[in-house]
């Protein structure tokens, strides 16, 4: 299996420039700067990266929505926010191979016009910090950053900017807000950032694998990239595996790869022999599975038609041991507690789905609670601001209709259960 | 009053930035580091440092759970309680850090060595269960590692 973001997880120093120049280093970025940036964005448009974040929206498509015309400053703003449970591999880059991500900036940048890249890692990650904060400070000496970068005329400076702990944040207007110094409050869309984004200048935002990905593209071409892949979402994927599984990590494989792969073969089936009983297939966002659903592909268009979404890639297996009722209630706890404030629907009704399915978990689920929280849930997507709204009717919803009658039981027959 | 040492610090945080104000959580991040916790007198320092009004320090000093407004042990023990680590038993551990140091969630020890914090996901759902144990992450958790941390540093 070919490995290209992680070809370099686990070797002594991979995150040292002199490693790093040992296997093509930097050499992309060379290629980039001999090319015109119109030519660098079709190669990214014809390899089919998606944005690894988890919106899979079209790489290359986003950097042609910056207008060439605008003559204000231009920002790559790259979100290493990684707060999505169940997601962590942004964590293993920066640490890692912070090198390849800083390639994929510089090329990314030389591709937009901009020249200064803010790099937004959470606020937890304090070795990704310093990893990358050193991997920046090698690229200026050796002049891969900076100006006059390999002898062109392109200069580029990279600031990493430490979050403070707040899930919201990486919803990318969100996000922004925080970089200038708010709380992070997403904002209306229209304007979207490609037009007013930082300190109100066009301005991309890219996930941290999404930059990992750039450098491999210009080097090995977009076809190569495109072909690794499935249709219409090209490459490999880093998917990290947790929960009731025997070997919990990061997997490099091709989208497209079955969810029933990645368990079984990949992360080495259920743990202690055990059997399968619900999956989260792309971070607690996503709508849960069940064992009859996980011969999925694994990407974006194939996870959307059953239903569910491909998310951040944060897989997480539960086994027949788990109570739905109190892992739909951790769910909506999760929810409830980073829930911004900003609008009502998601402020009350995060708090009050929370709530309502502790009460049926604790054992004091009224009927009418189960007969409620279909509508509660229901009004909040898609009458906020930002997704996370609709995240929670996804989420929270999906439990409640693919088990309900575990929900049924707790109210009929109250049970002390032993999680 | 913001000493001279913290003061070049600060100013080199905010020559990074386009905008003054953008820099306000490295800034926050600064002084906690220095000081322990953002005091509401730290507030004013960075409003008056920055020249932004007070209020919207607060209100990010507020927003952001890594920022303390009142002092923290100096064991702080912030463990996950999202899915991957409830599924890998979470909830044991906080209930055990819960009843062998009588706190609760957002509470420190009177002698003031122990805080708790239960947040959500760390990032770090591949070692389940985790938590942050001041500035590292401990990962493939068990009681008598906290009982360890514990009795080390009690």
């Amino acid at each position: 299996m070919q490995k290209i973001t992680s070809r370099h997880f686990g070797q002594e120093n991979s995150h040292k420039l002199e490693n790093y120049l040992k296997d093509e280093g930097y050499e992309a970025a060379r290629k980039a700067l001999t090319m015109t940036p119109a030519a660098v964005i079709d190669e990214v448009k014809k390899s089919n990266l998606r944005g690894l974040g988890g919106a899979g929206f079209p790489t290359g498509m986003k950097w042609s929505f910056i207008n060439p015309t605008n003559s204000k400053p231009r920002y790559l703003v790259v979100n290493g926010d990684e707060g999505e449970p169940g997601t962590f591999k942004d964590k293993y880059l920066f640490e890692q191979d912070p090198h390849l991500f800083l390639e994929g900036v510089i090329i990314t940048c030389f591709a937009i016009g901009s020249h200064k890249a803010y790099v937004y890692i959470r606020g937890e990650y304090l070795k990704s910090i310093e990893r990358l904060q050193g991997a920046i400070d090698e690229a200026y000496r050796a002049g891969y950053l900076g100006k006059g970068i390999l002898g062109s005329g392109f200069a580029l400076d990279v600031v990493v900017h430490q979050g403070a702990g707040a899930y919201i944040c990486g919803e990318e207007t969100a996000l922004l807000e925080s970089l200038e110094g708010k709380k992070g409050f997403p904002r209306l869309k229209p304007p979207f950032p490609a037009v007013v984004g930082l300190f109100g200048c066009p301005t991309v935002i890219n996930n941290v694998e999404t930059m990992a990905c750039v450098g491999p593209i210009i080097l090995r071409g977009a076809e190569w990239f495109a072909k690794l892949g499935c249709e219409k979402n090209g490459g490999t994927r880093l998917f990290c595996i947790s929960g009731h599984v025997n070997k919990p990590g990061v997997y490099e494989l091709p989208n497209g790869t079955t969810l029933r792969e990645m368990i079984y073969t990949h992360a080495g089936g259920i743990l202690n022999g055990r059997t399968l009983k619900a999956v989260i297939p792309g971070g607690i966002s996503a709508p849960i599975l069940t064992p009859d659903q996980i011969d999925v592909k694994m990407d974006f268009d194939s996870l959307k038609a059953i239903g569910s979404m491909a998310g951040s890639g944060g897989i997480i297996v539960m086994d027949d041991t788990t109570d739905m009722v109190w892992a739909a209630m951790v769910a909506a706890r999760f929810f409830a507690h980073e829930s911004c404030g900003q609008c009502s629907p998601c402020r009350e009704g995060s708090g009050w789905v929370y709530r309502n399915v502790k009460r049926i978990y604790d054992g004091e689920g009224r009927e009418s609670d189960l007969k409620n929280l279909p509508g509660i849930i229901n009004n909040i997507g898609g009458n906020t601001i930002c997704a996370f709204g609709d995240a929670i009717t996804m989420s929270v919803g999906s439990y409640v209709t693919k088990f309900r009658s575990e929900f049924e039981s707790k109210i009929k027959q109250p049970l002390v259960t032993t999680h | 009053m913001i000493n001279a040492g913290l003061l070049q610090q600060l100013d080199k945080i905010v020559a990074r930035y386009e905008d003054k104000q953008a820099s306000l959580l490295p800034v926050l991040h600064a002084l906690q580091e220095e000081r322990g916790f953002i005091s509401l007198d730290s507030e004013q320092d960075v409003a008056d440092y920055l020249g932004i009004p007070v209020v919207q320090v607060h209100q990010v000093v507020s927003f952001y759970h890594l920022f303390h407004q009142a002092p923290i042990g100096q064991c702080h023990f912030s463990v996950c309680q999202t899915t991957a680590c409830a599924l890998r038993g979470s909830e044991k551990i906080i209930a055990h850090i819960k009843n062998r140091l009588g706190i609760k969630d957002g509470e420190t020890t009177p002698d003031g060595k122990f805080s708790l914090s239960v947040v959500e996901c760390l990032g770090a759902c591949e070692i389940a269960p985790i938590m942050q144990y001041n500035k590292e992450y401990k990962g493939c958790l068990t009681i008598d590692e906290i009982d360890r941390l514990i009795k080390q540093n009690g």
